[in-house]
């Protein structure tokens, strides 16, 4: 591209693609986050199938793709989907995902069939409806007030803001609902309406969609950017404004990376990557709810734990007079590496030293955190033994884990509930605080 | 009629047939394990394994794409367990999340083949929407072999799987390799759905799994019935939903999937005890006992 133009052919391509996409994939972004809560994510998915014979009879009736009259025949259909995979779900013996599953793919099959056999003659590619032609939404334009619009554009932007007015006016209502629909019911409006008109205005954006992302990949904007945002925050009002903004920057990567390789990609299909990996991005790296972050806070308590344990085995070796030749520490149940780890933690810390034959031995300074460890077992397993009248042949095993998790202030008052006991129950002496 | 029975159709018709019994069978443990909409994530997930077999094969290689389909299910099926074991997504958003990223990565890796040489197109849409006119006996046969493996291996291990989808954490009581039973239940999950993709396509292919098992829950009680019933269901959608898209010239997939559904409304309604007729007459008796007992002023005999 020599220059960027404003205007001209290629910006409106670009321009209209992109906004076609973000208006409808925005709208399914901030519905699909209240399936996510309510775990009904394959609801989604059969809506995206439910609505094939709704689509199949508007066409038939009025000759024309691009309607409201379609918009009404979805959400006839996706309606009727929810409804009857109710019934069924509430019949014996058919449990609900079976019930679901029955219903979406027979009206799927049933859509497909109609479509196939009645509307040969119809201009409507059966690709188009499955799989999007994002490509082909800006070239079929129209005069709306003067300006040159996709003929499908406007009933995307209404749907976005039936979805906003929705959420505007529900809030509250949809909120009780999706964490505790006991207490909405108990507070006297019905969960089972606000279900439904949630199910009818996500059939509405399923169709108003699958222009542009097709009937399978709509449950791709419906969820992925829910499930992206619920890994960042905990609050649902952050999760809608961070799913949206999911689905828009998706938008607009899926449209720019359509030329990688060489090749001219599918654009809904690249959103529906570019929305993957932006889960894989957060699922590995999100603060709190990360696979990172979680290993990375699991190796901290290990290597917490293999060095207090460190500390424990050298105080209990000075204590009997042995010598301690290796630090394997097999029976704790930590790995090798985490100890070998912790081991040069320590010595870099100067709370363990080497001898003169290179093994390990306490520093004062050692000795002092490792009095603290070795004064919190044994003060438990006196209280375990003493208040709780565990056996002493029981005491070690439990004592040896709760040792790493007792803070200083429980430590002192487990000692003043004892009376500051000078022995444990195996008899080994308690050794004294610091303070 | 006649120029249907040729030696080539006759062996669509014995793989169509195995695999709808397949389906049937390992669709009632999927049903059982509530596990029925992991075969639709488990389907749609293939198409990039389907696709990529085809670049790098670089031709139309039905065994190759069968492959793709297996290992990108794999895939799928492994990243869903991460995601339910290690993060807060939960299972229905994992399904969810499989099939629509899978699905939208073979719909790019689509888009690539059209622009390279050859008629790919034509041979990835069959897997998309199902169709057994144009597969050949070397194909046909393959079906067959699998779906007869996949079949042995449910009446050999029968017992274990009957407990393990009724009751895994008692089969883990009992002593069974508990965990390792249902990942190999996963698998012919899997298979099963492999092996229907030529015929019954990706799109409907959660339906031949969940469907038949369906209808057959409301005959019986028993699970050795129900595979049988569902067996049945399977085979007879299989056979009737292919001679239907060979003369009304519609796709195979939907055609055998409406038949499965006639199945399902027909237990529905006409299932004996469990049946909605059934029990509506069931009730309506109860009705009228209750009344000549109220009538006689007897009252409710509790």
């Amino acid at each position: 591209m020599t220059h960027f133009a404003i205007t001209g052919p290629e910006f409106h391509q670009a321009f209209w693609t992109i906004a076609v996409a973000a208006v409808c994939s925005v709208s399914c972004a901030l519905l699909g986050c209240f399936l996510l809560l309510k775990r009904m994510s394959m609801m989604g998915d059969a809506l995206g199938h439910g609505v094939l014979p709704g689509i199949a009879v508007a066409v038939l009736l009025t000759g024309q793709v691009t309607s409201f009259t379609i918009l009404a025949g979805a959400m006839v259909f996706g309606l009727l989907t929810a409804v009857l995979a109710e019934m069924l779900s509430s019949t014996e013996g058919v449990s609900e995902d079976a019930g679901l599953g029955v219903v979406y793919t027979s009206l799927f099959a049933l859509g497909v069939v109609l479509l196939s056999s009645f509307l040969r003659y119809v201009d409507l590619d059966l690709n188009c409806v499955f799989l999007g032609l994002l490509e082909v939404v800006p070239i079929n334009t129209e005069i709306y007030f003067g300006w040159e619009i996709p003929q499908a554009f406007p009933t995307m932007l209404v749907t976005l803001l039936l979805t906003l007015a929705f959420l505007g006016f529900f809030w509250k209502e949809l909120t009780i609902v999706a964490f505790d629909p006991a207490l909405a019911q108990s507070m006297g409006f019905s969960p089972r309406v606000v279900n439904y008109l949630l199910i009818a205005l996500i059939a509405g954006s399923t169709v108003s969609a699958f222009e542009a992302v097709g009937l399978i990949l709509v449950l791709s904007v419906l969820i992925a950017p829910a499930a992206t945002a619920h890994l960042l925050t905990d609050r649902l009002a952050p999760m809608l404004g961070l799913a949206a903004l999911f689905a828009f920057s998706a938008s607009v990567l899926g449209y720019l990376l359509r030329n990688l390789g060489g090749y001219s990609l599918d654009i809904s299909g690249m959103i529906a990557v570019v929305l993957g990996a932006q889960f894989a991005l957060v699922v590995l790296f999100a603060p709190r709810h990360g696979l990172v972050a979680k290993w990375w806070r699991n190796l901290q308590l290990s290597l917490r734990i293999a060095e207090e344990d460190i500390l424990a085995t050298l105080y209990r070796a000075e204590e009997a007079g042995v010598t301690v030749y290796s630090l394997a520490l097999k029976e704790h149940g930590l790995s090798p590496w985490v100890v070998s780890f912790a081991h040069r933690k320590l010595l870099r810390l100067g709370l363990v030293n080497a001898d003169t034959r290179g093994l390990p031995i306490l520093t004062e300074a050692g000795r002092r955190l490792a009095q603290y460890v070795v004064r919190s077992h044994r003060l438990w397993e006196t209280y375990a033994g003493a208040v709780l009248e565990i056996p002493a042949d029981h005491v070690h095993s439990a004592a040896a884990l709760v040792e790493h998790y007792i803070g200083p202030q429980l430590q002192e008052e487990i000692a003043a509930t004892l009376k500051q006991p000078p022995t444990d129950p195996h008899g080994k002496s308690i050794p004294p605080s610091d303070k | 009629m006649s120029e249907w029975l040729t030696y080539n159709s006759l062996i669509v018709l014995q793989g169509v047939t195995l695999l709808g019994a397949c389906s049937g069978v390992i669709g009632c443990f999927a049903v059982l394990r509530r596990r029925s909409l992991v075969g639709d994530a488990l389907a749609h997930s293939s198409l990039p394994g389907v696709c990529a077999a085809y670049l790098i094969v670089g031709e139309k290689h039905f065994s190759a794409m069968l492959l793709g389909a297996f290992i990108a299910g794999l895939l799928g099926i492994t990243i869903m367990a991460i995601l339910k074991r290690y993060t807060r997504i939960k299972e229905d958003a994992a399904i969810a999340l499989i099939l629509s990223t899978f699905f939208g990565a073979g719909i790019v890796l689509r888009s690539i083949i059209q622009q390279t040489e050859g008629s790919g197109r034509a041979g990835l849409d069959s897997f998309i929407f199902g169709k057994t006119a144009g597969m050949i006996d070397d194909d046909a046969n393959l079906i067959t072999a699998l779906s007869v493996a996949t079949l042995a291996i449910v009446a050999l291990c029968y017992k274990e799987f009957k407990l393990v989808a009724f009751d895994a954490e008692f089969a883990q009581v009992q002593g069974w390799p508990s965990r390792l039973l249902d990942f190999a239940l996963m698998l012919l999950l899997l298979g099963s759905v492999v092996i229907g993709l030529p015929a019954v396509g990706i799109l409907l292919m959660a339906a031949m799994l969940i469907i038949p098992a369906a209808a057959a829950r409301f005959w019986t009680h028993r699970l050795s019935y129900m595979l049988l019933i569902s067996a049945g269901f399977g085979m007879g959608a299989g056979i009737l939903g292919t001679f239907l898209s060979a003369t009304e010239g519609m796709p195979t997939g939907p055609c055998i999937i409406l038949v499965c559904a006639l199945f399902f409304f027909a237990s529905l309604l006409f299932a004996p005890k469990r049946g909605v007729i059934a029990r509506l007459l069931a009730r309506r008796r109860d009705q009228l006992t209750l009344r000549a007992q109220m009538e006689s002023g007897e009252g409710p005999t509790s």
